[in-house]
């Protein structure tokens, strides 16, 4: 793919001019490929030709570290380090699958738990998937605004489970243990908090005339594209497909919480652009905040532990679970045979599958535009490489 | 619709070609579709006005000791419903027709099997080593995988 | 003590002396700015900043001088070797000569030539010919884009700039920037930006024409010194840093050096043509020759804050936007201008 594209030029005076295309790699050590990602970028002059990722360097073997376990439950801190930004997330989605193969029915209380987690999660990856955008723009200051409270969001974690980063905290069958007793009160008060920065954030970044231009009708995904390659999470709904996991597809107790799925309109410029994909993941986090408050409110008594298997031995076959996480879909495909290791599992992660599309959507975009779709897609390596 | 229909439709289309359907008391209700014919009933999934399968959730390659497999599963985005497909092929001959041009995120979950798995998918346009390095050896995902002692001079197992 | 009198009056010795005046201002200016900018870049982002190395940390831009000082000085090995040790000399150059004709105080300016903004348009224009050094020399692909992007930066901005002198030029009837400066003494309402010190129906009417003229050189001026948001050559999150990507130790703090004193230059022309140079905003209240060097250091760096800040606030444009906004915005509105005050200035 390397061999580069002749082109041939008429001056004014009739000579010919001869141009070539200059293929460069972006990264892996790149400030803006958000981790170890390369891109093999054909150009002309600043227009995009062609666009082909190379992935792997970040690839630590998940699937095959799986298969070497003693038990399901030691799968899980594995599974936070795929997407080290939003590790509850993953282990909710691991869980999930699990507990729909072992068939497992959980308390109500550990349901509700999970629930506050992921979102607080999910606010905590938006955070940084909206500041790191920023950063691409050349916007600094946003960043560390919103780094101010994912701090807030990981020391209510922290305060949770001891763990700032990688959690180990939703086990298959409950939780490794309850939530403190400060934690709902800390909770509250964040989520009054947050509300202020959210608002004075999203005027002064996204709104900006330059970013605004910068965005707008930039990296144009559209719905059926979309969907055919399978894109998903704020990258589907940006492109106007109204279809959300938590709603469409109800795990846990999602269906009992009144919120909105956020759909991108084309405000700026056209649906699926960069501008409507980082809106859908700004108002997304108002939405968490909801469910988050609702949930606060009815939080109900109960046993975490109770539902926890001591030994998981379960029946031979296989199972895919699947939740919505910040990035989009998040799935595991667990194979079981009768043992307590697990056969296989395979991860369904939602960066790997929208990375692919980049090549469809940034031919023809300028190299700057070219870090504005990376980022808008909010690649995190950890779980692209697994 | 309910996985019993979706597989009625399936049935009545191409007959021989669905070998085994396990549709009850199973966490996700699967069909087993004969390998050649794999191609052939994913356009037919996806373009059908009754099935509209349009979104191919995951492709994963799973070694079943003697013979290789591929797990299809997929929704529709309009009807809301879902369906797994399963297909087998003989370790030796791991020959697969691809789905690509049906879903093109089968591209890289594709390459994926491909890489840790070893699979020829046939009509795949691009089937490269994907998370691996492309002078790397072997399929480790295949249970008989031996991890090499060296890989370009550097010791592997540590 | 006689000779070294005699020494000191030798017209060579004096003139080097006098050329070592703006250098030493440099220096210590960009140590000054270093922090500053740190400071300010810091209390934007509702961080601290550096706060280890003495009080608040005021030494750390020593430390960190010292530390590029003594810092490898790594050249590329396919680096076109020439070309890569002059590049950031060649900016650093054009950047000080430029300071030649700035008149620090009433009674300071190195050379009180009558082309002076003429000359600084011209030695200012060497920068270009070392980024675009850098960053062939480099052998990088990156720093090239970089350059090329500064490259065409730098002399698509020149334009609107040098209208807007230009418009400047034609209000005072003189390139001296010593004269110029002059021309606005005797307090704020002197200032060009509020009319000069012209009579009234003039005044009003340039005053609309001096302010757009003033926004247009101030654009310009900040994509000059590729600063947010118009910092596309270094653009850290597409080109890595550009054209000073490949660059370490001593010739990348001569770059950043450079960096620093193009920034005050460009905002010391403002001060000069709009702000009454190193004139007292009271008249003749704080003024002399010392108060006119504090004066002038003062409004240049209120600019220099100005950048800072918006450095700090804004995100950054694309290509061809940048030139969009040069070739479409500015230069129609500064020709515009120019007419403008072309008839006010006959009537």
């Amino acid at each position: 793919m390397t061999e580069t594209h002749l082109h041939a030029i008429k001056t004014s005076t009739g000579r010919t001019l001869r141009t070539e295309e200059m293929v460069v790699n972006m990264g892996p050590q790149h400030p803006s490929t958000h981790g170890v990602l390369r891109l093999e970028v054909v150009l002309d002059g600043e227009i995009v030709v062609d666009v082909i990722p190379h992935l792997g360097y970040l690839h630590r073997c998940f699937e095959k570290h799986c298969e070497h376990m003693t038990s399901y439950q030691q799968v899980i801190p594995y599974v936070d380090r795929m997407d080290y930004v939003a590790a509850m997330t993953n282990e909710h989605a691991f869980v999930v699958a699990a507990e729909k193969l072992l068939k497992i029915e959980v308390p109500e209380r550990v349901h509700y738990i999970r629930i506050i987690m992921a979102e607080l999660q999910r606010i905590a990856s938006h955070l940084i998937a909206i500041g790191t955008f920023g950063i691409d723009m050349g916007a600094f200051t946003p960043f560390l605004y919103y780094f101010r409270d994912r701090e807030k969001i990981l020391e209510l974690f922290e305060m949770t489970c001891g763990a700032r980063l990688l959690y180990n905290y939703i086990w298959i069958g409950g939780l490794s243990h309850d939530i403190p007793p400060q934690f709902v009160e800390r909770t509250k008060e964040f989520c009054t908090d947050f509300k202020k920065t959210l608002k004075e954030v999203n005027d002064l970044l996204n709104y900006n005339e330059i970013f605004i231009k910068r965005t707008a009708n930039v990296g144009i995904l559209p719905k059926d594209l979309a969907i055919n390659y399978a894109c998903s999470g704020p990258m589907l709904r940006g492109s106007g497909v109204d279809f959300d996991l938590r709603r469409d597809d109800p795990y846990t107790l999602y269906n009992k919480f009144e919120w909105d799925v956020i759909v991108g309109k084309g405000e700026m410029g056209t649906v699926g652009d960069v501008w409507d994909r980082n809106i859908v993941r700004q108002r997304e986090m108002w939405e968490s905040l909801r469910i988050i408050e609702q949930a606060i409110a009815t939080l109900p008594e109960g046993d975490v532990q109770k539902a926890v298997p001591k030994r998981i031995r379960p029946v031979p076959g296989d199972a895919y679970g699947r939740v919505e996480g910040p990035r989009g879909e998040l799935g595991f495909y667990i194979v079981a045979e009768d043992s307590v290791t697990p056969y296989r599992i395979k991860a369904r992660a939602p960066a790997f599958v929208n990375l692919s599309v980049i090549n469809e959507i940034s031919k023809g975009a300028m190299l700057a535009d070219l870090v504005a779709i990376m980022g808008s897609i909010d690649i995190v390596l950890g779980e692209v490489d697994r | 619709m309910t996985a019993q229909e979706i597989h009625d439709i399936l049935k009545s289309q191409f007959g021989e070609a669905i070998l085994e359907a396990k549709l009850e008391n199973v966490p996700d209700p699967f069909i087993k579709i004969q390998t050649e014919k794999i191609k052939e009933v994913a356009e037919f999934t996806k373009s059908d006005d009754r099935l509209q399968f349009d979104y191919l959730m995951c492709l994963s390659g799973v070694d079943y000791k003697g013979k290789l497999g591929i797990t299809y599963h997929l929704y529709s985005m309009t009807h809301r419903h879902k369906i797994v497909l399963k297909i087998e092929v003989p370790t030796e001959t791991p020959n697969v027709p691809s789905v690509e041009s049906v879903w093109k995120t089968a591209n890289w979950h594709e390459r994926e099997a491909y890489d840790l798995f070893g699979f020829n998918f046939v009509g795949h346009p691009d089937q490269r080593r994907i998370l691996l390095p492309e002078d790397w050896e072997g399929h480790p995902l295949r249970k008989d995988y031996q991890t090499p002692e060296f890989y370009n001079g550097m010791k592997v197992p540590y | 003590m006689e000779n070294i009198l005699a020494f000191l009056n030798e017209p060579a010795v004096t003139m080097v002396l006098l050329a070592l005046i703006p250098l030493v201002f440099i220096l210590v200016y960009a140590l000054v700015t270093i922090y500053f900018e740190m400071k300010v870049a810091a209390h934007i982002q509702n961080r601290l900043a550096y706060m280890e190395t003495g009080w608040h940390g005021v030494i750390q831009p020593i430390a960190d001088m010292l530390k590029l000082l003594q810092k490898e000085d790594i050249i590329p090995t396919d680096a076109d070797k020439f070309l890569f040790i002059l590049a950031p000399y060649l900016v650093f150059i054009g950047t000080y000569a430029s300071f030649a004709v700035m008149p620090f105080s009433s009674g300071f300016i190195g050379s009180n030539i009558d082309l002076g903004i003429f000359y600084l348009v011209a030695a200012s224009s060497l920068v270009v010919v070392g980024l675009l050094m850098a960053g062939w020399a480099s052998n990088n692909k990156w720093s090239m884009f970089g350059a090329l992007r500064s490259a065409a930066q730098i002399v698509s901005y020149e334009i609107p700039g040098v209208l807007a002198i230009l418009g400047v030029v034609m209000v005072f009837g003189t390139m001296n920037m010593q004269t110029m400066t002059q021309m606005q003494d005797g307090g704020i309402q002197n200032w060009l930006i509020i009319g000069g010190n012209f009579p009234l129906g003039q005044k009003l009417a340039l005053f609309p024409f001096m302010f757009i003229l003033f926004i247009i050189y101030l654009l310009s001026s900040m994509a000059e010194v590729n600063r947010t948001p118009f910092d596309l050559p270094e653009a850290e999150s597409e080109l890595v840093q550009g054209y000073n990507t490949e660059y370490s130790g001593m010739k990348f703090a001569i770059f950043y050096l450079a960096e620093y004193a193009n920034l005050f230059l460009v905002s010391a022309i403002v001060v000069v043509m709009f702000f009454g140079g190193w004139t007292s905003p009271f008249g003749s209240f704080m003024s002399g020759t010392v108060w006119s060097a504090f004066w002038f250091v003062l409004k240049g760096m209120s600019f220099v804050f100005l950048n800072i800040w918006l450095r700090w606030t804004l995100p950054r444009l694309r290509v061809d936007q940048l030139m969009y906004v040069s070739w479409k915005v500015l230069t129609p509105f500064a020709l515009f201008c120019i007419i403008a005050i072309g008839f006010i200035m006959v009537i």
